[in-house]
């Protein structure tokens, strides 16, 4: 039986609360507590159609530098981003984490989610594969990339202000 | 005001989402819809969004007859190259045969109904449908069938795959009609035609390219409300006020009551609102794209280069338009919008970057601008969409049972060319758009 050493372990454990804690603050809106978890050269990627081509020449459903993502929560604090006000009442399940590299600070790490959404027009779940760049910063651990996947990001979909 | 219109059914339904849809929307459509009596001069009856009924007379009044945008020439820039499309809910093919003909198809096998292609995009120079293994060349023409002594004495001309009746083009746009008969495209555009020049003259080759890819963004919402939003001036200043207020954006001036801008309705339910004289009142070339001409040196050059100075100041003053083209293309400066109904409570807008034909520094921007603002979580459009969705749940309680268009009326007035304009917060577009509306709804 494959068991993994003790520093992959603790490291596993490690990211793992990392993403247990980012899908918390997302589901309960905690737009700063969210924020701080980017490095300062952060970028949040939603592809549309599949994996996505490159992003600087195709169209994504988010694309957001550091201070894009900046703006995005500066809209939500306004109260008046009505797509999200009032907010979609969310829990999501994250699983399948696994580390899929280590390169110096930086992880590259991928797990499995699954949202559901209840809002205004009414209750759907939303699936993905979200792969993280995940860089140590002293003691702390941060997101210097996010991208999610949709599973059904090829067909038309909703409005999805929410973070996911 | 408008009288009540009686209701005929009182059935209540609930959505899976548990929430209850009041009271089935007055079917007052039937055989015999009085056009005139949904549709009066500032009231419109909330019917006319939530009526299956009226959604399928529209189908066939509207969709199957107008013509209908469908894509542009660049999304297929090679021989056998393909695009999947649609008019109203229904699929098309659009594809540029060996002799660089577009040709708009059917996604049916006149065989047993299969459809022959699945895939959103490719190069292929015919389809086979899986079902039977029949094969069309990318014009639609039969090309064969297996096993073939068994079709003896068959018409395979006959046997094609449907071809949308009329495919027309201007400055690249393809529309479709599946009209025999009908006005040209260019009688049905109208003055939209010069809007759509107008946008072209903005790339230093004077085309615009769509090869960005689309964003297809879904709302539980009948289209006509998109259809009115697209040149409601009215909304930006409340509904927009968000991003308004964070990233400061010249966009909100232009929609507040003092605004210079006018409304205007174009006839044949073209609606635009025009930002020009704003923008000429800055007098700042791509102020419009909220930058200047030093940030973008190479366009500027380019533009010069291509139109001679003053010409091209002109045109990076005035910008591109916001026109929305009835039934589905909606122009919004940079970006493209397609609508396309999928029943009477959904619309898909398919949502992509204009790019100008030549302009790498420009496009970017233009990229980076439309993602932000456009799709499932921009920062516009996702608001708009909230609001599409919220009104398609209100117009459904029972009073009143009227939409209220009469802002502007006492003002509205005649342009230079004749066209119908308001203050750039008036509804004359909306008005337009239901003038047009009742004409298509009421012809025979």
């Amino acid at each position: 039986m494959n068991t993994l050493a003790p520093e992959a372990r603790a490291l596993l454990d490690e990211v793992t609360q990392f993403i247990y804690r980012e899908a918390r603050f997302q589901d309960d809106h905690a737009y700063d507590e969210w924020e701080a978890l980017w490095t300062e050269d952060g970028v949040y990627w939603i592809p549309a159609n599949g994996e996505g081509g490159d992003p600087e020449m195709e169209m994504s459903i988010v694309y957001d530098n550091r201070s894009r993502i900046a703006l995005r929560i500066r809209q939500f604090h306004t109260g008046k981003r009505y797509s999200q006000s009032p907010q979609s009442r969310l829990r999501r399940i994250v699983s399948n984490i696994e580390i899929l590299n280590q390169d110096g600070d930086e992880l590259l790490v991928t797990s499995n989610a699954m949202v559901f959404e209840s809002s205004v027009r009414g209750d759907i779940i939303w699936a993905s594969r979200n792969e993280y760049t995940l860089r140590r910063e002293g003691h702390a651990m941060r997101m210097a990339r996010k991208k999610v996947v949709l599973v059904n990001n090829e067909t038309a979909l909703y409005s999805m202000a929410f973070l996911i | 005001m408008p009288h009540r219109v009686s209701t005929v059914t009182t059935e209540i339904t609930l959505s899976k989402s548990a929430h209850a849809i009041p009271i089935a929307p007055a079917a007052v459509a039937g055989p015999n819809v009085r056009w005139d009596e949904l549709i009066q001069d500032d009231h419109v009856h909330g019917s006319l969004y939530t009526d299956p009924t009226i959604y399928q007379a529209e189908l066939r009044k509207i969709w199957c007859r107008t013509w209908v945008y469908v894509g542009h020439e660049s999304e297929v820039p090679n021989a056998n190259d393909y695009v999947m499309k649609s008019i109203g809910p229904e699929p098309i093919l659009m594809t540029r045969d060996k002799s660089g003909r577009i040709n708009l198809l059917h996604n049916r096998c006149p065989h047993r109904g299969n459809r022959v292609c699945m895939s959103e995009k490719g190069n292929a120079r015919s389809f086979t449908c899986p079902y039977h293994g029949w094969t069309f060349g990318n014009d639609g023409a039969l090309r064969g069938y297996p096993f073939p002594s068994g079709y003896e004495g068959a018409d395979r001309s006959k046997l094609g795959l449907g071809k949308v009746a009329r495919v027309a083009s201007h400055r690249g746009f393809v529309f479709g009609s599946f009209a025999d008969e009908g006005e040209s495209l260019l009688e049905h555009l109208g003055a939209a035609a010069a809007a759509i020049d107008a946008l072209c003259m903005n790339s230093p080759e004077g085309e615009v390219e769509v090869t960005a890819g689309y964003l297809k963004h879904k709302v539980k919402a009948n289209w006509k409300f998109l259809v009115e939003n697209e040149t409601d001036g009215y909304h930006p200043s409340f509904v927009h006020a968000s991003i308004f207020e964070v990233a400061q954006s010249g966009i909100g001036t232009l929609y507040d009551s003092d605004s210079s801008a006018v409304s205007r309705d174009f006839g044949k339910g073209h609606t635009e609102n025009d930002l020009r004289p704003e923008f000429r009142k800055r007098g700042v070339p791509l102020s419009w794209f909220g930058t200047t001409a030093d940030k973008m040196p190479a366009y500027v050059a380019q533009m010069e280069a291509s139109y001679g100075h003053d010409k091209a100041r002109e045109i990076m003053i005035d910008g591109t338009p916001h026109i929305m083209i009835f039934p589905n293309l909606f122009i919004a400066e940079i970006q493209l919008f397609v609508l396309q109904p999928l029943s009477v409570d959904h619309t898909v807008q398919h949502v992509t970057a204009i790019q100008f034909k030549g302009a790498p520094d420009i496009n970017r921007r233009l990229r980076q601008q439309t993602m932000g603002s456009v799709g499932p979580a921009g920062f516009l459009l996702a608001d708009d969409a909230a609001m599409y969705e919220r009104t398609q749940l209100g117009v459904q309680a029972s009073n009143p049972e009227w939409l209220y268009l009469g802002r502007g009326r006492h003002r509205e007035r005649r342009d230079a060319n004749g066209y119908r304009i308001g203050d750039a917060t008036d509804e004359t577009p909306s008005r337009g758009i239901w003038r047009h509306y009742k004409s298509l709804m009421e012809a025979a």
